[in-house]
């Protein structure tokens, strides 16, 4: 079996975000870009399957403009045995990509496409599940834990839901999408990078892929949140309740 | 750099909270609520030291000093006094808070001091230490009291001098880079003021959320960032002082270059506040850099360290930023440890490993060419292994590595810790020569800054233990002094080794040191019972 990974290239987690003057988006000039974490947790699952001798390979794909190979790069000294970039500069949403990656998926017939449950970036948690039901596919989101039955297959997910931990038999081929708790992803050693500088990454536009992009979605303005209030420093207990009583109106 | 491992403390808070605070379907990589965790972080740091407290006591060192009965005792009129030019509020009896300031960071040294001045501008400090002076009452300046080797703690009954309300910034100028701020500032709020200007700090160190400049300079503090951007002698461009006898000395340039006369602030630069109390600096912040890159490495023995090193130095001169090495026994204290540390190359174990960063101003290069590097030492065999840091979270637990050391070692009991300079050919030749004459009765480690040939020799025990410390002293001194090395290297001399400063300064030397003491504080007030000998200077 083969399994297709999807990777997102965003500003790295620990980065602190600066909103573009003209409010149209998110500074991302001379801002470390990394790969996704929630898509790190997802490539580190299908290395663990196949691993487990499950599957056979496992194909990493990403989508955008040309610094997402940097991205894919990093796919395969963790481990992805190969690399799918689709090249294009229009502004992708959910419906593009779970479209684009619907093509893929005709093109390769993976088994298993395994994404993050959301991208850090814009926080979206669409594309899984659109990508599933553009396919027909059986879909186990936020997946916390990933059992695969190689004689039915069958995947048993267990789901982080409200109140506990919802458990999911699914047949294959399905979607999966990562919650944080899956697994800790690994790091690329330097045996692996120099394996990595002789993989293959193979370049396709939506063109080639018969994929229109367009959106039904305009961003009107991108604003930071509000700034909180300083705090004061009470000098007594009276002081307190009084403020807790006639500026708060809490007791 | 502060950036990537600040962000792993947060991660670490993320991860181990992320069940009770997040929602399960709600973004567990949520920015907004990353200072909330970093706050989280410091009160652990101080839970830590409560909790050692608890477990070893305290171990004074100061057995042999004894109390220089020239100076007075604070008297109630000297408490009005001192409430007259402070006013009530900052002149401090309180039992806990005084408590906290007799003791030392590693629970080491515990002084008896039952009064804190808490002055808020140069003149208040001149003030108090004009009085102080006329009335030979013994001072210590105190910062953020993070230091190893009780300089910042009272011995007796010295008032203490905390300058935590000095803490403004007082001008930061975006084309030279020049910053000049008050002594109290903390080192970390520092750096996230230069950060949103575009600056880095020319210092970074583990207690950078504790630590404020003012301590740092007087104790000429090393850190992390050394190799690069070189030593504080180097970095500030001027400072106000206040004498023993109240007089302010206003030395705060902001020029590169300045030859007239004698360059007084270095004396003042790790003096450890036994000349003067800094009060204000001025220090050259350089611009950051957008392209940072860190590697943890495994090297099978210290020569392939030393061979890296040299190799690093040629291949990576211009973007090389850190070279800090740590031993086997270390990374396993970590890993046993440290809450949330793991060990970021697959089994089996090395016996040294290497963190090597890069820091420069284009990414794609900057990478190629420490990946270039990186291969071509794996493929010669200097490297058995090693994983590069594909984003800052990985970069900042690569760090959370060799910063969670100390804090490792004091979990794991007592802890004697040396901070030597010495060749770094002979460097851990010592290491191993501990370990043969302390045998099973210590754990003996070596990690540090390999890049300065500054070694930090940590011998943890189970509890401390006078006859494990003969077979460690004077054995530590002699060797470094046989090998021409420093016995403190970035840690000063504080109360530990005042008396040990001959090991590696020579008797003409330290006699004019005497001579300039004498001469700055002739009453002998300021931070007695440190730097120097007492013999010396009473």
């Amino acid at each position: 079996m083969k399994i297709m990974v999807a990777i997102k290239r965003v500003v790295d987690y620990a980065v602190k975000i600066r909103v573009k003057s003209d409010k149209t988006g998110v500074e991302t000039n001379n801002v470390k870009m990394s790969m996704n974490p929630f898509c790190e947790i997802a490539l580190e699952e299908a290395l663990k399957i196949k691993e487990s001798g499950f599957a056979s390979e496992v194909v990493s794909v990403s989508m955008g403009p040309t610094q997402c190979v940097d991205t894919l790069r990093t796919s395969l000294a963790m481990g992805a045995d190969r690399a799918i970039h689709v090249d294009t500069k229009e502004m992708l949403y959910p419906l593009s990509v779970a479209k684009l990656l619907k093509a893929l998926v005709d093109v390769e017939k993976p088994g298993l496409l395994i994404l993050g449950k959301q991208a850090i970036d814009d926080d979206c948690n669409q594309t899984g599940q659109m990508v599933a039901g553009l396919l027909n596919w059986p879909q186990g989101t936020f997946a916390s834990k990933v059992v695969l039955d190689k004689e039915k297959h069958v995947a048993t997910v267990d789901r982080e839901v409200d109140g506990g931990i919802e458990t999911v038999s699914i047949d294959l081929p399905a979607v999966l999408t990562t919650d944080l708790r899956l697994n800790q992803p690994r790091y690329a050693t330097l045996p692996n990078i120099m394996k990595a500088k002789s993989k293959v990454i193979k370049k396709f536009t939506p063109q080639d892929l018969n994929v229109e992009i367009r959106s039904d979605l305009e961003v009107v303005e991108v604003t930071e949140p509000p700034k909180r209030k300083a705090g004061v420093l009470v000098s007594s207990v009276d002081e307190l309740i009084d403020k807790l009583k006639n500026e708060a109106r809490v007791i | 750099m502060d950036k990537w491992r600040a962000a792993g403390f947060i991660y670490r808070r993320l991860l181990k909270h992320s069940s009770i605070l997040n929602h399960p379907r709600s973004p567990n990589f949520n920015r907004s609520s990353t200072s909330g965790f970093a706050y989280n972080y410091c009160t652990e740091l101080e839970n830590l030291a409560g909790y050692c407290k608890q477990q070893i006591g305290y171990r004074n060192y100061a057995t042999s000093a004894e109390r220089n009965p020239k100076f007075s005792s604070v008297n109630s009129e000297d408490i009005s006094h001192f409430k007259s030019i402070l006013g009530e509020k900052y002149v401090i009896e309180d039992e806990d808070k005084l408590d906290d300031a007799n003791t030392d960071w590693m629970r080491k040294y515990k002084g008896s001091s039952k009064l804190m001045l808490q002055p808020r501008t140069t003149e208040e400090v001149s003030q108090i230490l004009k009085y102080c002076n006329s009335r030979h009452i013994a001072v210590v300046p105190q910062g953020g009291n993070t230091g190893l080797v009780g300089g910042s703690i009272p011995i007796f009954d010295e008032v203490i001098i905390n300058t935590s309300l000095m803490h403004k910034i007082v001008s930061f100028d975006k084309v030279s880079g020049v910053l000049v701020c008050e002594a109290g500032c903390v080192l970390e709020n520092l750096i996230s003021f230069l950060d949103n200007e575009g600056f880095i700090m020319p210092l970074d160190l583990g207690a950078k959320g504790s630590c404020q400049i003012g301590g740092n300079v007087s104790t000429n503090a090393g850190g992390l960032r050394l190799v690069r951007y070189g030593s504080l002698h180097g970095n500030v461009l001027g400072l106000e002082a206040v004498l023993a006898d109240g007089t302010v000395l206003d030395m705060l340039g902001t020029l590169r270059k300045d030859n007239t006369g004698y360059d007084l602030k270095h004396l003042f630069i790790g003096s450890e506040g036994s000349l003067g109390l800094i009060t204000k600096i001025s220090i050259l912040t350089p611009p950051k850099l957008s392209s940072v890159n860190l590697a943890f490495l495994a090297c099978s023995d210290y020569s392939s360290c030393q061979k890296l090193l040299l190799e690093a130095k040629r291949k990576l001169g211009e973007i090389l930023s850190a070279y800090e090495f740590l031993d086997v026994q270390s990374l396993d204290l970590v890993l046993k440890h440290l809450e949330g540390a793991r060990n970021p190359l697959p089994p089996p174990m090395h016996n040294f490993y290497i963190l090597i960063e890069t820091t420069g101003s284009d990414e794609s290069s900057d990478k190629e060419k420490l990946e270039a590097f990186l291969l071509r030492s794996l493929e010669s065999g200097l490297i058995s292994d090693g994983v590069l840091a594909q984003d800052i979270q990985q970069a900042s637990s690569f760090w959370h590595i060799r910063e969670g050391v100390p804090e490792a070692l004091m979990k794991a009991g007592g802890v004697y810790k040396y901070d030597l300079s010495l060749p770094v050919e002979k460097m851990y030749d010592l290491v191993e020569e501990m370990r043969t004459r302390l045998g099973s009765a210590a754990n003996v480690v070596g990690y540090g800054h390999l890049g300065d040939g500054n070694l930090h020799l940590n011998i943890s025990i189970p509890q401390y233990d006078n006859t494990i410390l003969a077979q460690i002293e004077p054995f530590v001194y002699e060797w470094t002094s046989k090998h021409h090395g420093s016995i403190s290297a970035e840690h000063g001399l504080g109360h530990m080794k005042a008396d040990k400063i001959h090991y590696s300064k020579s008797p003409e030397t330290v006699q004019l040191m005497a001579s300039i003491k004498k001469l700055m504080d002739p009453h002998g007030i300021l931070n007695p019972y440190k730097v120097l000998p007492p013999s010396l200077t009473s």
